[in-house]
């Protein structure tokens, strides 16, 4: 009985669902443009024009204005932002304000292509708005290196490693407030102490810590390499690859496992 | 007879230490418009949710079209339509949109699902709402395009779970009317439902289920005769009263004392109420009507004060 139909399901499930996603976003077209375009120009200007003015310090090797510094990291920390936000609000969403999920559930698809078609939409949501950031970066003259392009999937990939939100939204139940909570406990010191506006090296050493486990500084750091490094040696840079690739590929098995359970009552 | 669409055997659900269906077994024939009738809580829903293969069974044999459910689930759920009891439409898109995203997981090309997009608005009466934002629907017109949804994929088998349940008179009636024309069509149905009307008016055959076991089958004027009299007599003597006056028409045919009224069975309720009042009762209100399923459910589930 496996008929055609099942068989493209099985192919494809996942794109049908991002495709979903997709048609969805078109309802919010005109927003989604203007804080994509919007937000790199508000922070460019705010940092590396405006606050750039008090910043003499040495923040690179020699030559490197604080723009190129803060840049990667503004472009790593967009992408964090867009994530987080589909995979807190967007998984929840899925289960329970407006539970997509259990009706796709009761078709040919699998729990694993609902998580990976969702994973799908958010790399393209991540995609659009890293491509915007960085070539309003270019603009301004932020990027000194040709292989600052790989910022790009750089900034997709720190995006990706924030995906262990995914499966703490979907284990929610009840909504109890956990989401102001986790934005203010966990995103927003990550935030500040991840080496985005000032390096991590100027902080106590008692508090570097905090960006050692944060994807967002191993993201960052890795994206100022691609724009205007080599500032660490090789083996640094390799770490932040395997960081970024083990949260981002551990948290997505672990919102396909819960799910998955989740799904089948 | 041809080989039953689903078969159930031993069927069982067990939640820890909570068994939510308790080794049920039942058939359903293709074209057959097949009924689960119980109250809330007794596993109509997980019994459903294992036919749809999105719930794994915890022991017992399931086989829906001829595939087991643990193995096949997408293949069964491609021949499958589904009516959760909860709307799940997605309520970020437009009415015909919900039905365009959910042709796509079938495999479906964009042509096909168009098609049959238009056509099934026109089933679901609902062409002229098109482009209507779903939550501007009501409470029956949602229901109407879930199930207009639930047949995007032609399927072989419909599951309804309490389609009506929440619905005004009307739009019950005009839900109705649709399911009717389905079974019509020769889909096979199958529903749960805690309304003895709809099971009555929609189901060729069903099962009694409470508690996660099925306490009768059959199909529903064979169950009244075989459960229950032809009439029942209603008669309201107040509730301080009731159990009194119980006491009183003892022997005119079985008794059922509810609360607020005492249920006499019979097959002649205009002279069941005829004795009552000659032994010397006035009810303030009295009813004389065919005996129903919630007439046997009550036999049945015990659910009685006086027997």
């Amino acid at each position: 009985m496996t008929s055609v139909i099942t068989t493209r399901t099985r192919r494809w499930g996942a794109w049908y669902v991002a495709e979903h996603r997709l048609r969805t976003m078109r309802t919010y077209a005109g927003t989604i443009v203007a804080t994509t375009l919007g937000t790199p120009i508000l922070y460019l200007f705010a940092f590396g024009v405006g606050l750039a003015t008090l910043v003499t310090g040495n923040v690179g090797p020699g030559g490197t204005s604080y723009l190129q510094f803060v840049a990667p990291a503004l472009l790593a920390t967009a992408a964090v932002t867009v994530g987080a936000e589909e995979y807190l609000l967007g998984i929840l969403m899925g289960f329970k304000w407006n539970p997509i999920f259990t009706g796709m559930n009761s078709t040919p698809l699998t729990a694993r292509q609902i998580i990976d078609g969702t994973a799908i939409f958010i790399i393209i949501r991540m995609a659009i708005v890293v491509v915007v950031y960085y070539v309003v970066m270019l603009a301004f003259g932020a990027v000194p290196s040709p292989w600052g392009l790989t910022m790009i999937p750089i900034g997709i990939l720190t995006g990706l490693a924030f995906s262990p939100l995914a499966a703490f939204s979907a284990t929610i139940y009840e909504d109890k407030g956990q989401f102001p909570v986790m934005q203010r406990v966990v995103v927003l010191p990550l935030t500040l102490f991840s080496g985005t506006v000032f390096p991590l090296t100027q902080l106590p050493i008692y508090l570097q810590w905090i960006g050692w486990l944060s994807p967002l500084w191993h993201g960052s750091e890795l994206g100022r390499q691609a724009s205007y490094g080599p500032t660490e040696p090789l083996w640094l840079t390799i770490v932040h690859v395997v960081y970024l690739l083990v949260f981002a590929l551990g948290g997505w098995a672990l919102t396909v496992h819960i799910a998955t359970k989740r799904l089948n009552k | 007879m041809p080989a039953p669409v689903i078969t159930a055997t031993a069927l069982t659900k067990k939640y820890k230490e909570f068994t939510a269906v308790d080794g049920i077994s039942f058939e359903v024939a293709p074209g057959e418009s097949f009924g689960l009738l119980g109250p809330n809580g007794a596993g109509k829903s997980t019994t459903m949710r294992m036919v749809g293969a999105v719930s794994t069974r915890t022991s017992g044999d399931l086989s829906i079209l001829g595939f087991d459910p643990d193995e096949f689930g997408p293949e069964i759920r491609s021949q499958l339509g589904v009516v959760p009891q909860a709307d799940n439409l997605d309520t970020e898109l437009r009415v015909r949109d919900n039905l365009l995203v959910y042709g796509r997981y079938f495999g479906l090309s964009r042509a096909v699902i168009a098609k049959r997009a238009d056509e099934l608005l026109d089933f679901a009466q609902l062409a002229d709402r098109a482009k209507a934002k779903v939550d501007d629907l009501s409470g029956g017109m949602k229901r109407r395009l879930t199930i207009a949804r639930a047949l995007i994929n032609d399927p072989r088998i419909l599951l309804l779970d309490e389609p009506t349940t929440g619905l005004d008179p009307q739009a019950r009636h005009i839900l109705w009317d649709r399911l009717f024309r389905l079974k019509e069509q020769g889909t096979t149905l199958v529903l749960t439902t805690h309304y003895m009307d709809e099971a009555e008016q929609l189901c060729d055959r069903l099962v009694v289920v409470d508690k996660g076991q099925i306490m009768a089958e059959g199909a529903p004027a064979a169950l009244i005769r075989e459960h229950s009299s032809r009439e029942v007599l209603e008669v309201r003597f107040g509730s301080e009263r009731n159990a009194e006056a119980a006491e009183k028409v003892e022997g005119i045919g079985r008794l059922e004392l509810l609360p607020d009224r005492i249920l006499i069975y019979s097959e002649d309720g205009d002279g069941a109420l005829a004795e009552v009042v000659r032994r010397g009762l006035t009810p303030i209100t009295s009813l004389v009507r065919r005996s129903s399923l919630e007439d046997v459910f009550l036999r049945l589930t015990g659910r009685t004060l006086i027997e």
